[in-house]
């Protein structure tokens, strides 16, 4: 497979994902915004959700004023900013329309059929009353191309390459999620008070899908260790950075069996693998939950950079 | 559709009564089908002009254009003939030039054309085929009497339209299908990727491997690159992908370096190689033309091939047929007055109105005067340009077109056609039965190329 080819699948998969990430974060966010909080409580879930996506800066470069109509804006549809959801969507399909040879007729057409209609969205139409539909929808064409990648994609480079990108993308938001959320709504790791704490917490476990799933596992409330040894540790639960660190090192034995060759990728997945299912929540949080997730976010990086090197994406012209 | 008589042909007879047993507005819903699927496949063209780029589709016109049996194989042997004699005139302008010796193409016409190219002189090419692919575009003007207009012996496109207008078309109209014996199109892919195969440098171990090079997504056709390399099986690559190594030919790949020995490519001889054509070009491959000289790949079609279809050589046509095959032509090929000669240009000049004047290097329907359709302040600018440089323009009365019906605004009328079969040439020639019919979708109007609006239509070959 051509260097180029591996490069953008890796990122098609990766912007399809984000896509369905920073919608999965406007919803928790516009949750939130609904439930009673003090003072300026509000407008500090909008700058929490700026921070986590990472946009903080480029927001406030056009506005000088959090709004929330303004924010929701700036999140899913501006195309200004890169990590829009709908500049996502377009550079997952402009990755997506230089590899039409790596992908199946379903996935191409699932990216594209996509990228049209949000191509046609104007900021007009997602008035508040039909922005939860719109993020279903978002949720939904991620989810229609996840299920196009693996029903019909041979299971070569080109499916290791995506799973790749899906769940890097994936362990990395989980992280910068509970990285924002953690930081401001528990600073020493206390215990969880009152009623806007719990539904703050419930609201979180809603954007992961996981807030029934939760209560499966957990039968006594929400508490942070349990909210983050879930969302963390927790092989079976699928947007935990265990999970994911397990699909990154599958992907990657994937590629050393398909290729019949190792590279520094698949020691590096590896270790992270078994590093984070030999560890307990006790020991995460003693040593500080915040370094702990920053080292992951780092880690993303170090990860994606030892790809591209090993595979050759960083010499392509 | 109709013979000269006004009756309906009778490859259409079928068509027609199918057409006329259809609610008022059973074709117009099929054509909005048909521009969603379109549309959600990708299948557009990137317009110029203006300040945007934009993805356009091409007009689709559901109804079909059909070919009886018998005329089509009057036509594909004429298509034969003239494909074989224009791989016998690129062997020989770049080997002996006898046809110039023998005093039937003068020769500043080819040593001082730019689609000449003497780095080519004494090279052989795999079969010594120059041009593999070739899209002959061509229309009829009566029964079985069909004009050749273009040869497009550089890297002719539109086969991807073909292709899809047929998936479109069995899926709209499963019962058309069942009602009438169309010959099939769909293994053009599969002689496409034999072709390759079989132009591949001697002595490989084990299979060739094979790419198409495309300019990239920002080009006009990069669907069409696209779908050509996948439905092959092989890498779509970019200039940036190759890179000329110790003589042979790489692509990067995510296992290092690999070998490429057949490239079908998709961007001009200009851009082909910074080291020997325009240094500027960024599209191709640095050193790319010293490892074909060499016979370590083989490029598709040949560089140099457009001498053949150079719009100044398309006049000689019938002897060039005659020379190397030792008939006569069995296509028709149109009167064309050659500018640069002075007797010729002073009755194009009084005739401009009559006439059709296209530049000799140009492509796509751009810079084309259209005389009987033309403003007289057009006709006072072509005169001026002609008066100027004679030498890059040449002149064809126009042509009595064929109508086929097509669905416009105001229902079914007719419409003017052309049609562009695809050639393969290996050790064989092999011809798709049918090819792309393109369609004027404006009353009256005789140019259907897409830059200029231009749609298509599905083309059956009709079965025995």
């Amino acid at each position: 497979m051509l260097a180029r080819t591996a490069d953008n699948l890796f990122w098609m998969a990766r912007y399809t994902e984000r896509a369905q990430n920073i919608a999965r974060m406007v919803e928790v966010a516009s949750r939130l915004a609904m439930t009673p909080s003090a003072g300026d409580g509000h407008r500090e879930q909008w700058r929490s959700t700026l921070i986590s996506v990472g946009s903080e800066q480029a927001y406030f470069a056009k506005y000088d004023k959090l709004e929330a109509d303004r924010v929701i804006d700036f999140l899913l549809l501006d195309q200004d900013n890169t990590s829009s959801v709908r500049s996502c969507l377009s550079s997952a399909r402009n990755s997506a329309r230089a590899v039409r040879t790596a992908t199946t007729r379903e996935m191409w057409e699932s990216v594209n059929s996509t990228w049209l209609e949000i191509a046609n969205t104007r900021s007009a139409q997602i008035q508040r009353e039909v922005l939860p539909e719109f993020l279903q929808w978002v949720l939904q064409r991620s989810a229609l191309f996840q299920g196009c990648l693996i029903g019909s994609i041979m299971r070569n480079d080109s499916f290791h390459f995506c799973q790749a990108g899906t769940y890097l993308e994936r362990a990395d938001n989980t992280a910068r999620i509970l990285d924002v959320k953690y930081h401001l709504l528990l600073p020493n790791h206390a215990v969880i008070g009152g009623g806007i704490d719990r539904s703050q917490w419930a609201t979180i476990l809603r954007s992961f899908s996981a807030l029934r799933s939760y209560k499966w596992v957990y039968r006594r409330g929400y508490r942070a260790g349990d909210v983050a040894e879930f969302l963390i540790l927790r092989p079976e639960m699928p947007r935990s950075i265990a999970h994911c660190y397990a699909g990154i090192d599958e992907a990657m034995r994937g590629l050393a069996q398909y290729y019949g060759q190792t590279t520094a990728c698949q020691a590096l997945a590896a270790e992270a693998n078994a590093n984070l299912s030999g560890t307990d929540i006790n020991q995460i949080l003693r040593a500080g939950l915040h370094e702990f997730l920053q080292q992951r976010i780092a880690w993303s990086n170090e990860f994606a950079h030892c790809l591209a090197s090993s595979y050759y994406f960083a010499q392509v012209a | 559709m109709l013979a000269a008589d006004d009756s309906v042909r009778p490859a259409y007879r079928q068509l027609d009564e199918w057409l006329k047993s259809k609610p008022d507005n059973f074709l117009r819903r099929k054509s909005r089908d048909a521009e969603v699927l379109f549309r959600r496949l990708g299948i557009t063209f990137a317009v110029y002009g203006g300040k945007q780029t934009s993805e356009r589709l091409i007009p689709f016109d559901v109804i079909p254009r059909i070919i009886a049996a018998d005329e089509w194989r009057r036509l594909e042997r004429g298509i034969r003939q003239r494909v074989s004699a224009l791989n016998a005139f690129l062997y020989d302008v770049y080997h002996d030039q006898e046809i110039i010796r023998a005093g039937r193409v003068p020769a500043e016409l080819i040593t001082s054309n730019a689609a000449f190219l003497p780095e080519m002189i004494g090279h052989n090419p795999a079969l010594n085929v120059y041009a593999h692919i070739v899209g002959t575009d061509m229309v009829r003007t009566g029964e079985n009497e069909f004009y050749v207009l273009e040869d497009n012996a550089r890297t002719p496109s539109g086969v991807s339209y073909m292709l899809e207008n047929r998936e479109t078309m069995m899926h709209l109209f499963p019962d058309l299908f069942a009602a009438h014996r169309v010959a099939p199109v769909d293994q053009y892919t599969d002689l496409l990727l034999e072709t390759m195969i079989k132009v591949a440098p001697q002595g490989l171990d084990g299979d060739p491997n094979l790419a198409v090079l495309t300019p990239g997504v920002h080009n006009s056709a990069y669907f069409e690159h696209a779908f050509l390399a996948d439905q092959m099986g092989v890498e779509l690559v970019e200039g940036g992908d190759l890179q000329v190594k110790d003589g042979y030919l790489y692509m990067h790949t995510t296992q290092g370096d690999k070998r490429v020995d057949v490239v079908y490519r998709r961007i001009d001889d200009d851009y082909l190689d910074p080291l020997t054509f325009r240094p500027d070009s960024m599209l191709g491959v640095a050193g790319i033309f010293d490892v074909y000289r060499a016979g370590r790949v083989t490029i598709i079609n040949a560089p140099g091939s457009g001498i053949a279809d150079d719009k100044a050589i398309y006049s000689y046509m019938p002897d060039i047929i005659e020379f190397y095959t030792g008939e006569q032509p069995l296509l028709n090929n149109v009167p064309t007055y050659r500018c640069n000669d002075n007797q010729q240009l002073s009755y194009v000049l009084d005739n401009l109105n009559q006439l059709v004047v296209k530049e000799v290097h140009g492509s796509g329907g751009y810079g084309m005067l259209i005389g009987p359709a033309a403003s007289s302040r057009e006709l006072r600018e072509f005169t001026s340009k002609l008066k100027q440089t004679p030498e890059a323009y040449i002149a064809q009365p126009t042509l009595a077109l064929s109508a086929c019906p097509a669905l416009v605004k105001s229902g079914i009328a007719p419409r003017h056609v052309d049609l562009r079969p695809f050639v393969l040439v290996s050790d064989d020639i092999r011809i798709t039965p049918g090819g792309l019919t393109r369609v004027a979708m404006r009353e009256g109007s005789l140019v259907v190329n897409s830059s200029q609006g231009g749609g298509t239509k599905d083309t059956w070959v009709l079965e025995d």
